[in-house]
Order: structure tokens, then C-alpha cells, then sequence
């Protein structure tokens, strides 16, 4: 399995939603709908406090309780990768994947009648391409490529920076990686 | 037109509205003078306008970008400096080592290439120091945050410069080579101590210290970051003055990671007859006030556009909503309607302005027409050609399409002796070795420097002020009667009960214009005011419920939600700019959040320079509303 990784810096996000806009136009989601999300969270008590932005998405797990509980199918592994795909004429919309997401990162339904999701932009990354939501950054804050080569900019910054996954205790195996 | 405010009009022919327009131009000029038709103008199709404008013989155009936003700083680097920052700003913060941001909250203002570099100055690791009331964004990233008390940053800046000078910290070289008045200054903050400005700004004299210190170590590559939205107290050319010191002391103008020198394309403008001879200026709206007012004041020009003795009898308004742009104006709007015998509004969306006016003409947006060539000073001297993207829909057409339909039936074509603006960006573009047909391939193209970016060391330079040097004291300031040297002054404190309006940007908004944008509204569909939990328990208020605001004038705002935040300081609120409008032709954006502007009644006025200090208002929440 290839697995595709997504790198978001939050030391350098600003969480300006730029991420979402970018993924509603390029593709093309109903009103009121939206693949990705900026989380902030802030702690502390003034003046002595913290701020994160975080910019969220399908993990595209490496082990996809969603991909595992789909009665249909319909959720399935993109060609031999970690991408977690939909397949819209084989969804019924039954919702499990909804129920066995951790990250909420299943919209509730597609106006045509099925679970949307991000898809790491695979249309684009089989033309060599980065994610919308990567190649919009205006901080350049995010950065997507191939876990398995040591020499990817993905590799490096994990190799070399302290990061963390959510709820890594799900045993998912999340790809997307906050750099702290 | 019903022109009171409701957005009622009456569809007619582009040639019907021209033919009014021209009409009663006509006439105006003809009673009273052209100069007596003013224009308001903001963004980047506005220079058609304005060449409309001067070759009808009137000089009288204004653009909130001067009083409202950053006009005092320009005044401010001029005196000192000699030029100003200008825009976009000459700030190389790519190469900083350690910036200074002083109520600028970069990325929550998303001015798309500032935000590059300061990303940038991020990824190089860069020391960050925000001064800010309020946990901004660029605070969350900071080595030192400042949360300082509204209003007193010029002590703050003051006891900076004493700390500078006492520790023997400041580029003395670079001091004693290119500035006047060094010693004044010094006798100037020799009292001014960080414990004398603990008090005045709630931040530790340690803290003061350490962060002069730091600022230091990294000169001159530390940049003590002008901002951009300065018009805030009405001593605001003053507290510029005290950043553009401090900025001197460290060595930073025209030093990499500083101020760099800026280089633009030298484009010819298109041949066209020479304008006639204007004696009227538009500081004479001003009424003797602002002496360094080198640019039309948006407030000035409006008080003088009503009564039976106004300066101006007829407004075009491009792009300007002013009800919602400019502070003081928007109970007033019907005072103007009934004394002007013209306004004209050209604006690609019904915004609360045109509702006010006798003719709208709808321009198209800026993905559907080509503009004038942008040709802006920067690091690397480039032009970029703005292009339509796709065909004008409904009849909504180009600006530069409505100024030469309106000069032609003025008798003033010989202005506008082009079938296509394309024919005018071809000529420009093969003047410098481009064409029209190249930059619509490439969009941008970049030319080579032919000054250097920054000062060569140890050069004499000669700087354009009265004594050709950095004026650390201003010669200027003095003659004219005003503090040569920045003072601290005391400004008001909130009443019992009130809290400190500040007001801001927010990343997915452009001033007031882009709420009614339907991608932008889904990210934030309405404005929130931030509340500290305490004034929250205080009143009872809870996370994401409604309340109506009232200042200190008893000005009502729209309902607004509640976002309780340990970020801001207990003594003030803050909301995001841009946002209650009232127009009901923006379907998604109207009735939805407040509006801070019309809560901004209280308006102080740079006696220097006529920016519009708006953040002596202060409010308090309405309870048992909505």
C-alpha cells in the first residue's frame, strides 16, 4: 500500500479557511457543505494562553474503521493506497461510516444521496498534482506526499519536527499530521 | 430613483442613465464649477474615474485608503523619512531576524502577499513580537506578546526608545550618519522610562526591557512594522512618528529584513490632450485643517458636500460604500441625498450606498474586465494585467467602458480615443518591450532593478526632508506648530459599565464587501463580538447567543452573538469589521451580524494630517433583547 500523508504546519497556520473554500470550488459541493473545517483552540488563561488552528479533513487511515463496516462496499481503499474513497452508486446511505468515523469527517449526505468525504484530491494527485487545499495555503503551511519515500518533504518534517495525530489511540493509523 | 436609503430603482438604458448623468454634470459645472463634482473612489478601477475627473476640470477625488486606514503613517515616515511607506508596504519581512507588530494582526488580515512573507518570515524562524489588547492570531505566534492597555502603545514606543538609548543599544553608526535631532531625542526619553510606562500600559518594565533588547540583537535586520489600518486615537501621525524612530534607532530603513527601497515599471500613460488647469484643490475641504493632508480626507469632503454653502454639489461614488466605510457618515447619508443635485454610484453589488443615489450604474466584477496595468513599487519591479476571466453577465459592464461613454457625451472624447481599453494596455505594453498579447500568457511579468534594494554601506544619502536627513526631530512639525518629538497623551477610558469598541479584519472577508460573496458567507456568515469570560458572567451572557450593542451616543447596532474568549482583555470588545449590512438587495449578507461603523460615532481627528480616530467608542450590551 502506498500511503499518501498530509503535513500541516501549525506553528504557521493562521486558520484563515482558505483550505475550505479552495475544496468547496474545486469540488464543486452543494451550499451549506464542506470536506474540510478549521478547528481553534485555545487554552490558557489571559494573558498567558495558546492558540491552535487546525485544518481538518478525512485522516485517509491506514487502518479505515469506515472502509472495514461499509455493508456495500462503497467505501473502499483508492487503488493500492491509503485514499478512502466513496463510491457513489454502491453507497445506500445507510450512515455507518458516519457512526464509525472518529472525525467526524463524513458529511451527513450528499444532496444526490450519498456519504461525501474528502478525497485527498485524487483526480489531482494522479496528475502529479497537490490536493486544492495544499496548493491554495497562502502560508504554505501544508504540504502532501508520499509517507514510504524517506526523501519525500512529508518524510523529512516527520523525521525532523515534533508532531502529533488525533485520537491516535483509535488505532486508525491517521495520515494527517499536525507539526506542533 | 427613490434615493432615501431603500434599495428601490427604476431599470433604464445605459444611454438614458449617461444622458441624466451628463445633464446634470453639465450643469453643475456650469452653475458652480466642475471642481464641484467630487469623487469617491476605492479600488483598482477607480483610475478611470478620476481621468474622468481631471479632464472634466475638477481635482476633487478622495479614497478611504488615506483618512481611514493608512494615511497617518505615510505622513508620519514622510516627515521622517522623506517618503512614505507606501503600498504595498515596503516591508521585507522575508528577511527579518525579528518583527515588531503593534496592533497589526497579520492573518486575520489577509492581504494575500503580506501574509506570504510574514509566513515566511515564520518558516525562517523569525522573533516575534506582538503588541496587541487582544490574543490575535500573529500574538498565538509570538516569542513575546504585549497585552497591552488600548491606547498608550506611544509610551510603550517611548520607553522603547529610552531603553535603546540608555543601554547604549542603538545603531549609532547608522544614527549618527543619516538622522537630526539625536540628542533632543535622547533628552526627550531620558525620563521616559519602562517604569514610568509600566503603569500607563499595564506591560512589566522587565518585559519592556527584554524586548528592546531583542529588538537589538537582530537589528537591522528587525522591523518595527508600520500596520496598515492606523487611524485610531487622532495622535495617530504621532504615534507613526515614534515607530518610524524607533525604526531608526535600530538601523532598519533601507536595510535587508527592515524597509527596502521600492523600484517601479517607468510606464508611459497613453497620449491623450493635456488636462485642463484646476486651481481648486481638494484640501481645500479641509477648511484651513490638516496642513499635512497631502491627500483628499474622506470626512472632510463629505461635511463640506451638505448645506446651502457646500464645496460640492455633485458626487461620483466608486466602489465606496461609504455608510459603512467611513466613520460619522451613515446617520447623515440623507442630509447629503438632499443637498446634492447628483449621485451616481457605480458598484458591482447593491451596497447600502447605492440605495442613496440618483443613478446606479452596475459594473461588472473584476473577473469579467480588464483594468489599468498594475504597476506597483516592490522588491522586484513587475506589472501584472488584470484580464476578463469570463463575458460580463447580466448588462453590467466595465468601468473604463462607463468613464469614456460618460467623457464622450461631456464633449471630452478626445480623453478617451480608444474603441478598447485593450488598445491602451497594448500601447503601454509594447513601450516597455512587452505586449498585450505576451501578458496575456504570462499575467505578471518582472523586470529587472535598476536601483539598488537597499542602502550601500557606509553611502551619503541624502533623504527629502528639510534637512536632508532622517528627522528623528521633526523641523517640519515644529514650524507647523505641532510636538516635534511623539508625546504620550492620556486618551478616554471606557465609562463604568462600557467596554472599548476595537474592531478588525477577518480572513475571509474583505472590508465590507465580500459578505454577500456566497463561499465567503459560508465560512463566516455573520460577525461575532468577542467577550472575556468575566464581563460575560457579569452580564449573564452565554457563548453564541444574541445581544444588541449601544454606545456611548445611544447608538443601537443589529443583533450579534455572543463569543465568550479568555483572548481579549475584560476591558474592551471586539468584533470583525464589515458585516450588519442593511441593503436588502444583499440577499445572504443583510440583517446578518453588526455593524462596527455605525457603532463609531465618536470620531478623533488627526489635527495633523485629518485621519479618522475610531477607537474612542465604547458600548455596552442591551439585555432582554432579541
Amino acid at each position: 500500500m502506498t500511503r499518501y500523508a498530509m503535513v500541516i504546519d501549525m506553528r504557521i497556520c493562521v486558520g484563515c479557511g482558505d483550505c475550505v473554500t479552495a475544496c468547496k470550488t474545486e469540488n464543486q459541493m452543494p451550499d451549506g457543505l464542506t470536506r474540510d473545517w478549521v478547528v481553534e483552540r485555545t487554552s490558557g488563561v489571559y494573558p498567558n494562553l495558546s492558540t491552535e488552528f487546525r485544518s481538518e479533513r478525512c485522516n485517509h487511515c491506514s487502518h479505515a474503521t469506515c472502509v472495514y463496516v461499509c455493508p456495500t462496499g462503497a467505501s473502499h481503499y483508492w487503488r493500492d493506497t491509503n485514499i478512502v474513497l466513496v463510491d457513489e452508486g454502491m453507497c445506500t446511505g445507510c450512515k455507518a461510516c458516519i457512526a464509525s468515523c472518529p472525525y467526524d469527517a463524513r458529511l451527513i449526505m450528499h444532496p444526490e444521496g450519498y456519504v461525501d468525504k474528502c478525497t485527498f484530491c485524487h483526480h489531482r494527485v494522479e496528475k502529479g498534482l497537490d490536493p486544492a487545499c495544499v496548493s491554495t495555503c497562502p502560508t504554505h503551511c501544508m504540504y502532501f506526499g508520499v509517507l514510504d519515500d524517506p526523501a519525500s518533504k512529508v518524510s523529512t518534517l516527520l523525521r525532523t519536527r515534533n508532531y502529533k495525530t488525533l485520537l491516535q489511540e483509535t488505532g486508525n493509523q491517521p495520515n494527517v499530521y499536525y507539526l506542533t | 430613483m427613490d434615493n432615501k436609503g431603500q434599495q428601490s430603482f427604476k431599470p433604464v438604458s445605459w444611454d438614458e442613465a449617461f444622458d441624466f448623468i451628463a445633464a446634470r454634470m453639465k450643469r453643475v459645472a456650469a452653475d458652480h464649477g466642475p471642481e464641484k463634482v467630487a469623487l469617491f473612489s476605492h479600488g483598482s478601477g477607480g483610475g478611470h474615474f478620476k481621468h474622468l475627473l481631471k479632464a472634466f476640470g475638477s481635482n476633487s477625488y478622495v479614497a478611504p485608503s488615506f483618512a481611514q486606514c493608512r494615511g497617518a503613517r505615510e505622513v508620519a515616515f514622510k516627515l521622517t523619512y522623506g517618503e512614505g511607506v507606501g503600498s504595498p508596504d515596503r516591508t521585507d519581512m522575508e528577511h527579518s531576524r525579528c518583527i515588531v507588530l503593534i496592533g497589526s494582526h497579520i492573518g486575520e488580515n489577509l492581504h494575500n502577499s503580506q501574509v506570504q512573507t510574514f509566513a515566511a518570515a515564520l518558516h525562517n524562524k523569525v522573533k516575534l513580537i506582538t503588541v496587541d489588547p487582544r490574543f490575535s492570531v500573529p500574538a498565538g505566534k509570538s516569542d513575546h506578546w504585549l497585552p497591552i492597555k488600548p491606547g498608550t502603545d506611544i509610551a510603550l514606543l517611548l520607553a522603547w526608545m529610552h531603553v535603546l538609548i540608555q543601554e547604549d543599544l542603538y545603531d549609532r553608526e547608522y544614527v549618527t550618519r543619516y538622522t537630526h535631532g539625536f540628542s533632543a531625542l535622547k533628552e526627550h526619553v531620558q525620563h521616559l522610562t519602562p517604569e514610568w510606562a509600566y503603569p500607563i500600559t499595564t506591560i512589566p518594565a522587565a518585559q519592556i526591557r527584554e524586548t528592546a533588547r531583542v529588538m537589538a540583537a537582530n537589528a537591522p535586520a528587525t522591523l518595527i512594522h508600520p500596520g496598515r489600518h492606523v487611524a485610531w486615537y487622532g495622535d495617530d501621525t504621532q504615534r507613526l512618528r515614534a515607530v518610524a524612530i524607533l525604526n531608526a534607532l535600530l538601523g532598519s530603513w533601507g536595510r535587508p529584513g527592515g524597509y527596502y527601497m521600492q523600484e517601479k515599471v517607468n510606464l508611459p500613460n497613453y497620449p491623450v490632450p493635456k488636462y485642463p488647469k484646476i486651481t481648486a484643490k481638494v484640501q481645500d475641504a479641509n477648511k484651513g485643517k490638516y496642513p499635512e493632508a497631502y491627500a483628499g480626507v474622506s470626512t472632510a469632503m463629505f461635511d463640506a458636500s451638505i448645506g446651502p454653502d457646500a464645496l460640492y454639489k455633485a458626487w461620483i461614488v466608486y466602489g465606496t460604500n461609504l455608510p459603512i466605510t467611513v466613520p460619522g457618515v451613515a446617520g447623515r447619508m440623507q442630509e447629503a441625498v438632499d443637498s446634492l443635485d447628483l449621485i451616481v454610484a457605480i458598484d458591482i453589488q447593491p451596497s447600502e450606498v447605492t440605495g442613496y443615489a440618483d443613478v446606479i450604474l452596475p459594473e461588472c466584477t473584476y473577473l469579467e474586465r480588464y483594468d489599468t496595468l498594475r504597476n506597483a513599487a516592490e522588491q522586484t519591479p513587475n506589472l501584472a494585467l488584470r484580464m476578463p476571466a469570463f463575458k460580463p453577465k447580466y448588462d453590467s459592464k466595465p468601468g473604463w467602458w462607463i468613464a469614456k461613454q460618460l467623457g464622450e457625451r461631456l464633449g471630452l472624447g478626445d480623453y478617451f480615443p480608444w474603441k478598447d481599453y485593450q488598445e491602451v494596455l497594448d500601447w503601454q505594453l509594447q513601450k516597455v518591450g512587452s505586449s498585450l498579447a505576451e501578458m496575456q500568457k504570462i499575467g505578471v511579468k518582472v523586470f529587472p532593478r535598476k536601483s539598488p534594494l537597499y542602502f550601500t554601506d557606509g553611502a551619503d544619502i541624502e533623504f527629502d526632508t528639510p534637512t536632508g536627513k532622517i528627522e528623528l526631530y521633526s523641523t517640519k512639525l515644529a514650524k507647523l506648530g505641532f510636538d516635534p518629538l511623539p508625546n504620550y497623551t492620556a486618551h478616554q477610558e471606557p465609562p463604568p459599565g462600557y467596554y472599548r469598541l476595537n474592531y478588525g479584519r477577518t480572513p475571509a472577508h474583505t472590508f465590507g464587501r465580500t459578505q454577500n460573496n456566497r463561499y465567503l458567507f459560508e465560512i463566516m456568515p455573520e460577525n461575532v463580538v468577542w467577550v472575556h469570560p468575566t464581563v460575560a458572567r457579569e452580564w449573564g451572557l452565554g457563548n453564541g447567543r444574541y445581544v444588541r450593542l449601544k454606545n456611548q451616543d445611544g447608538i443601537e447596532s443589529n443583533r450579534i452573538r455572543v463569543r465568550v474568549t479568555e483572548r481579549i482583555r475584560p476591558d474592551s470588545v471586539f468584533m470583525a469589521h464589515g458585516f450588519g449590512h442593511t441593503s436588502k438587495g444583499l440577499r445572504l449578507a443583510n440583517g446578518r451580524g453588526a455593524d462596527d461603523t455605525a457603532l463609531i460615532t465618536n470620531v478623533l481627528h488627526d489635527p495633523i494630517m485629518g485621519s479618522s480616530g475610531m477607537r474612542a467608542n465604547f458600548v455596552t450590551f442591551l439585555e432582554g433583547e432579541v
